[in-house]
């Protein structure tokens, strides 16, 4: 290639053509492509994220929440089965919490780096870290769930049973909300933003998951409490998802309402309505036509936990992988200190 | 009287906070600093790909990078174009969230008020990933570890400055006592004021900002986001108390509504 420049002693003259080329370069400094219409201007670098990415499989942690959540919820729905005389309801939860509790401590594990480290999350106790009051909460509440289910299914050791019953569900109702603090105590924006209102949202799926659970697993005639957990849970989860969606506001928010997140809540909220509806009607449906819509309500009502986690997994990484939702709250609240 | 991170964490007589200040006004963009640290602390290749990014291949801070050499090309208003230099660095904070959020103590505070991962304990859980308002740590694939620049502790505990301060050939990143540093910096932005540079600014360097100062703080020609830097930073675990509170409740709530529903007769 010809060369049309020289190097003198002076500097550089003639013709440098190259350097023209930083003309049709996009506007360093700004986003490379120009904001759609109505999106806020802001500066990054070369539109690149602020944060790095999350590095958690979605199957591991969005699983894990939903588990997680389910068994939890379970053991408290399962000590209230007990309580009150239905132990058709309680022992499918008892067994399903179990059941929970197990698969979720095996994602936990296998989404660490060095799963074989796992351990070297007792060595310390940190009140700072959610993570680790969590795996405090699940190393003692998973033996006495393992109890629980054991006790029920064998009918050995009533008063043990009975005790880690109660045991459980003093624990459960932690181990179905402290991850909201997991997820929220992050700099992932909506996620942080939402620390207020996730507990209630994690509280509610995982309420409506566990009547699910029981709706799949009980015969109707014990299953009232399920039946009414499941409204309960669904109208408290779509009042704590509204909530969350206006603390987020219009531009973080928005991360709740496109793509797959948006799908997914989406979903979530017809799945959870449809199987509230489904719970109501299968108490006044005879038979075994009544037991069949009872078990559809309640995977529906599973489903839809599941759907919530997935969707505010999904939320997290989205509002992570485009820096406007870092910068651009930032930047207001830094000039309105000024 | 700032907060001395070191003392607060149990270390007895504590040697002063040690930090950098990176004054990106006399930035070469040589990356000396990205070479000498992966030399010196023997950080993998993590590919090599061509962005379009300016002169800028190495992209952001990660695993395998702990100096990244941000290039910035802005055309003025006048139509001249002005190259922004900025070696980027995990910024210590002075409360740092990476370290609050790790379970299992892998993330310490050196007696230099410099915050450290101990390859031997870090079990890759990568929950300081997200917490870091900075995007600085990471998690290396190939061993599933946690890494970020340790302000070489392993120099500084036999009296060298870290690799990148000493590779630096403009002084741009300095090197010292983190008082000592402020003071200097502050008269450089001054100076720069009042030679015609009204942009200059400090980034990082104030005890009361979201994270209590940084101990890498930096002399910026631009808004902080141009360089990928986060503009108002906060350490999310300052928020924990009101987290706990709502968690209680509504783990109190989930209580209350089951008993609700288990108390009903049929």
């Amino acid at each position: 290639m010809a060369n049309t420049s020289s190097t003198t002693k002076d500097g550089a003259q003639g013709a440098r053509p190259d350097r023209e080329a930083h003309a049709n370069v996009p506007q360093f400094g700004d986003r490379p492509a120009r904001p759609a219409k109505g999106e806020p201007e802001f500066g990054s670098y070369y539109g690149r994220p602020v944060l790095n990415a999350i590095p958690w499989e979605a199957r591991d942690i969005a699983g894990y929440l939903f588990t997680g959540g389910l068994a939890g919820a379970s053991s408290v729905l399962a000590a209230g089965a007990d309580l009150s005389g239905r132990p058709a309801l309680a022992r499918p939860l008892k067994v399903g919490a179990l059941g929970a509790v197990t698969v979720s401590l095996g994602a936990l594990v296998h989404d660490l780096g060095r799963p074989s480290r796992f351990l070297n999350m007792l060595r310390t106790f940190k009140v700072t870290s959610p993570m680790s009051v969590g795996t405090w909460i699940l190393t003692v509440y998973g033996p006495l769930t393992a109890l629980a289910a054991a006790s029920d299914v064998t009918g050995l050791a009533p008063r043990v049973g009975r005790a880690s019953t109660l045991g459980a569900a003093a624990v459960a109702p932690l181990v179905a909300t402290y991850t909201a603090a997991l997820i929220a105590d992050t700099a992932v924006p909506v996620w942080h933003d939402g620390h207020r209102e996730l507990p209630y949202v994690f509280a509610a799926s995982a309420a409506s998951a566990a009547a699910g659970l029981g709706l799949i697993g009980a015969p109707v005639a014990q299953a009232g409490p399920a039946r009414r957990l499941a409204v309960a849970g669904v109208a408290a989860e779509l009042a704590a998802s509204r909530a969350l969606e206006r603390r987020t506001g219009p531009l973080v928010g928005e991360v709740l309402h496109q793509d797959q997140a948006g799908r997914l809540l989406k979903l979530s909220k017809a799945l959870g309505t449809a199987g509230a509806l489904g719970a109501v009607a299968s108490a006044v449906v005879p038979g075994m036509s009544g037991r069949g819509l009872a078990a559809a309500a309640g995977a529906g009502l599973l489903a839809a936990s599941a759907c919530t986690r997935f969707g505010l997994f999904a939320a997290g990484q989205a509002s992570v992988a485009d820096p406007k939702y870092t910068v651009v709250p930032q930047r207001e609240r830094r000039d309105a200190r000024v | 009287m700032s907060p001395d991170p070191a003392t607060d964490t149990g270390h007895v007589d504590a040697p002063p906070r040690m930090g950098f200040f990176t004054d990106t006004s006399i930035c070469i963009g040589c990356k000396a600093c990205e070479v000498a640290c992966k030399e010196w602390n023997q950080i993998p290749e993590d590919g090599l790909e061509f962005t379009g990014m300016s002169f800028d291949n190495t992209q952001g801070l990660g695993a395998d990078t702990w100096r990244h050499v941000a290039f910035i090309e802005q055309s003025q208003p006048d139509g001249d174009l002005r190259w922004l230099m900025d070696s980027d660095v995990c910024k210590h904070c002075t409360h740092a969230a990476c370290l609050d959020v790790c379970p299992t103590g892998a993330l310490v505070r050196t007696e230099f008020g410099t915050v450290v991962v101990q390859e031997d304990i870090c079990n890759g859980c990568g929950y300081c990933v997200p917490a870091c308002p900075y995007g600085v740590i990471d998690k290396r694939p190939a061993d599933g570890l946690v890494h970020k620049c340790t302000l070489c502790y392993d120099r500084l505990g036999e009296g060298q400055e870290p690799a990148c301060a000493k590779a630096c050939p403009t002084n741009s990143i300095q090197f010292g006592e983190l008082e000592v540093l402020r003071v200097r910096a502050g008269e450089r932005v001054e100076a720069l004021h009042e030679s015609g540079v009204p942009e200059a600014q400090l980034y990082g360097h104030d005890p009361e900002d979201g994270v209590g100062g940084d101990g890498a703080f930096f002399l910026l020609l631009d808004e902080p986001e141009t360089y990928g830097l986060p503009p108002d930073p906060v350490v999310t675990t300052r928020d924990l108390p009101r987290m706990a509170r709502h968690v209680g409740i509504a783990a109190l709530a989930l209580v209350a509504g089951v008993a609700a529903c288990t108390a009903g007769g049929r």
